[in-house]
């Protein structure tokens, strides 16, 4: 087999500018080594940071701003492609070795069709005509499985939805036949119902043009059922390089282990769960243009237990957050926390019961003010639930640090001077700081790397049982939901599919969509893909 | 913060604010003659007795800069933090409570943008008596409209934001919300806004000067120096220059400070990038 892209000593370094200090470089990837051959697909994982994207670019002798190529080789076909000059390198880029990038939809421009996009690379470097290109198109069309191929091109990137645009991205990389593909975390913001199919027809097109690929990506199961070889990397380093059934079934470095072992944990539902500390009744509710995204939805949490809400996006499980939050007042339906019946609206509530029901959200980013610093943070809800201030609201700030693991040295930190899992670790300590009896987390853990995120997991875990506080969790995860939920909801299209204690919800007899749910959360195991495509017919034309 | 972190540029915004005020405050001990006294000949060239030369009406240029500098300087910044204060309350406001209020203050100032602002000044000022602070107010009204349209647009972007929802969510009243949530994340581009704001105080009264309205002679402001001696430019002489000069260095220097403080808000700790 030849060696169609050759790594060898990859050293890559960026100048960062701290304010107040001497500009610095920084080392990004150091002494990485590898080789993808002829129809094959190296898989790249890590955490954010590990340097695994800026790896993938310099296949394609790039580097996002301020990012240098300082040693090593990249030879593409025997040729050292960082030696190339400007012209050099652009009849490389587009023609020989392609990208797709993550979010497809900000990667098409809006303006123009879908079919003039994904052929023009191949028309700007000259290697097709025109109508050898639309065929050409219209043939990858039809084996990554996009519906209506012969019309397909015609429409603009917003008529078509997230997982067709990113197939339809694959079509533009895959069109001018290159040798190497670059894929960039291609199916990381999809629904996981929708993952499957793109995982599926980007592995059968590979399979179709004997091209080689790189396959990026921080979800080892996801990789695991496409790539013939794996990197673990970590700190812009090499972790561990082997075939995928070798990383996956005999990992040699801790640190890989702990990646292929990570969503195991499970944890057993409680045996009672017939009290009802927070009801919801028949509620609807939708937006002020009418359109209704809530139908009839009920379902009760015992005090103390984790209810899992499960469901991919637009299932209206995060509005149904915002009605138990009284940001959203239903149309239908009540809402009874603690035998007593909620407000519907926020502006109705005391600020007895705002303390009692507190909120975690997705980006911890977002959801803290980047102009003040954690002891603000924290500190706000206790002078204004329980009126506490000077050495008294410090003392419970150190507290509150001490809970969730971290020093009073992060104190006089502004959230952008902490990690995304210490950023999600204080927005516990906030809602935790109001003595909260319900916390809605909304996905708190999907924006973060697998290994962080059970940390969190964990840590909600251990101050359910020290405080008794009850979970609704959101997510669309349900390696997470078998973690730590007692009962789960799933739904679909604004309506509760299935409510019930775990065990129940998660075995059959099934409904038709919570199999497919089920069956679309990627295994961390070899052949799954193909195993679960044979007995699930492809969704093609609905994602 | 050390002073050493101050870049150059912004020490010599700093200087060339500081000469101003400098000679705003101690304008009488060291301008070398009176405001209104006439000292010399018609527009006398720069040099002997007279720095600068002379005006259209023999006054010493130098010294009526100088005494200019109080009215200019006073007269801009008061309207200029005055529209500020007025267009970020009703802006943040705006944007916090949003709904009926939301509507009420935006089509209202929509109907205030809709007059022409130079036509709406000269009417109302005529018919108001010529006080300083109703010039001031006036001016300061009708550029708190500018203030709010961009005022509600960053405060609207903040305003989504889930901080802000998280603080709705603890039960925080709309005047949390909008001075401790919203304002210290809108600070760059108001601060921005705030540099232009002044520099375009300064144009305006010295409209309003040129048309009679503004400053009253013999009172010196720069606005009106310049058309006092605007004649002149015909004959040759430079005497007009000089307080446009002045206008325009003086308004670099806000610019030069300015630009460095959002420079530091926004880099400051995870600000929100340059804006």
């Amino acid at each position: 087999m030849p060696e169609m892209l050759s790594v060898k000593n990859l050293k890559i370094e960026a100048t960062s500018y701290p304010p107040g200090e001497p500009p610095k470089v920084v080392t990004l990837v150091e002494g990485v080594s590898f080789t993808v051959q002829k129809g094959k697909v190296l898989g790249l994982i890590g955490e954010s940071g590990a340097g695994k994207s800026t790896i993938g670019l310099s296949a394609l002798a790039y580097g996002r701003g301020g990012v240098r190529i300082t040693g090593g080789e990249v030879l593409l076909d025997g040729k050292d492609i960082l030696t190339l000059d400007k012209n050099g390198i652009r009849s490389i880029r587009g023609a020989r070795v392609c990208y797709v990038a993550q979010s497809a939809a900000a990667a098409f421009n809006p303006a123009h069709r879908l079919g003039d996009q994904v052929i023009e690379a191949s028309l700007r470097h000259g290697i097709m005509s025109r109508e050898e290109a639309k065929k050409r198109a219209l043939y990858l069309f039809r084996v990554l499985g996009l519906p209506n191929p012969e019309t397909f091109g015609e429409r603009y990137p917003h008529q078509v939805s997230g997982g067709q645009l990113q197939r339809a991205m694959t079509a533009m990389a895959l069109c001018p036949n290159p040798e190497l593909i670059v894929f960039d975390e291609p199916t990381t913001a999809l629904d996981v119902t929708t993952q499957i199919d793109v995982l599926a027809a980007i592995k059968h097109a590979i399979e179709e043009t004997h091209t080689a690929a790189l396959y990026i990506t921080h979800d080892l199961a996801v990789v695991a059922q496409i790539s013939d070889d794996i990197m673990v990397l970590r700190h812009g380093k090499t972790v561990e390089y082997g075939s995928t059934k070798q990383i996956i079934e005999a990992p040699r470095e801790d640190y890989t282990r702990a990646l292929v072992s990570v969503r195991q944990t499970k944890r057993d539902e409680a045996a009672d769960q017939t009290g009802a500390q927070l009801k919801i009744e028949h509620i609807s509710a939708g937006y002020a243009n009418g359109f209704k995204v809530l139908h009839d939805v009920s379902m009760h949490l015992p005090k103390g237990q984790t209810l899992a809400i499960v469901g991919e996006s637009g299932s209206g499980k995060s509005t149904l957050a915002r009605v138990i939050t009284g940001l959203l007042p239903p149309s239908e339906g009540r809402i009874t926390f603690e035998g007593k019946e909620l407000p519907p609206a926020l502006k109705g509530r005391s600020n007895d019961e705002l303390r009692r029901i507190q909120m975690i959200y997705q980006m911890a980013d977002t959801a803290m003010n980047p102009r003040q610093t954690v002891r603000e943070i924290v500190g706000r809800p206790l002078s204004f639930y329980f009126g506490l201030h000077g050495q008294k609201k410090t003392e419970r700030v150190n507290e509150l640090l001490d809970q969730i693991e971290m020093g009073t040295r992060f104190l006089d930190r502004y959230p952008a001077e902490l990690s995304g899992g210490q950023k999600q670790r204080v927005a516990i300590a906030r809602a935790l700081a109001a003595k909260p009896e319900l916390i809605l987390c909304d996905e708190p853990t999907s924006a973060l790397d697998p290994l962080v995120a059970e940390g969190i997991l964990n840590l909600l875990l251990k101050l359910q049982e020290e405080t008794a506080v009850s979970y609704v969790f959101i997510t669309h995860d349900i390696a997470i939901v078998r973690a730590i939920a007692d009962s789960v909801a799933v739904m679909h299209r604004g309506r509760l599919v299935r409510f019930g204690p775990k065990s129940k919800v998660l075995s059959p007899p099934f409904d038709d969509y919570t199999d497919l749910l089920l069956k679309s959360v990627p295994e961390m195991e070899i052949g799954w893909l193909e195993r679960v495509l044979k007995t699930r017919r492809m969704e093609s034309a609905g994602n | 913060m050390n002073l050493r972190s101050i870049p150059f540029s912004a020490w010599i915004g700093i200087a060339g604010i500081a000469i101003a005020i400098f000679c705003a405050l101690f304008a009488p001990m060291i301008a070398p003659f009176g405001e209104r006294d006439v000292v010399g000949d018609v527009w006398l060239p720069p040099g002997g007795d007279f720095l600068l030369g002379t005006d259209n009406l023999g006054r010493d240029l130098l010294s009526r800069l100088i005494y200019g500098a109080r009215t200019t300087i006073f007269v801009a910044l008061a309207a200029t933090v005055l529209s500020f204060s007025l267009g970020m309350l009703l802006s943040f406001t705006a944007a916090v409570v949003g709904g009926f209020t939301d509507q009420l203050f935006s089509r209202f100032n929509d109907l205030m943008m809709a007059i022409p602002t130079l036509i709406f000044a000269l009417v109302v000022l005529a018919v108001l008596p010529q006080h300083l602070w109703i010039l001031i107010l006036v001016m300061a009204v009708l550029d708190s409209t500018r203030v709010f349209r961009i005022g509600r647009a960053v405060a609207l972007d903040v305003a989504v934001m889930e901080f802000v929802e998280a603080a709705r969510l603890r039960g925080e009243g709309s005047l949390w919300i909008i001075f401790r949530e919203i304002l210290p994340n809108t600070l760059s581009p108001l601060l921005a806004e705030f540099g232009l704001r002044f520099a375009f105080s300064i144009l305006f009264l010295s409209t309003l000067s040129f048309l009679g309205l503004g400053i009253q002679p013999p009172a010196a402001d720069w606005g009106g120096m310049v058309k006092d001696n605007k004649d002149g430019i015909i004959f040759g002489i430079s005497a007009a220059l000089v307080p446009g000069a002045a206008i325009a260095t003086l308004a670099i220097c806000v610019n030069l400070v300015v630009d460095w403080l959002m420079k530091r808000t926004s880099s400051l700790k995870g600000g929100r990038g340059d804006a």
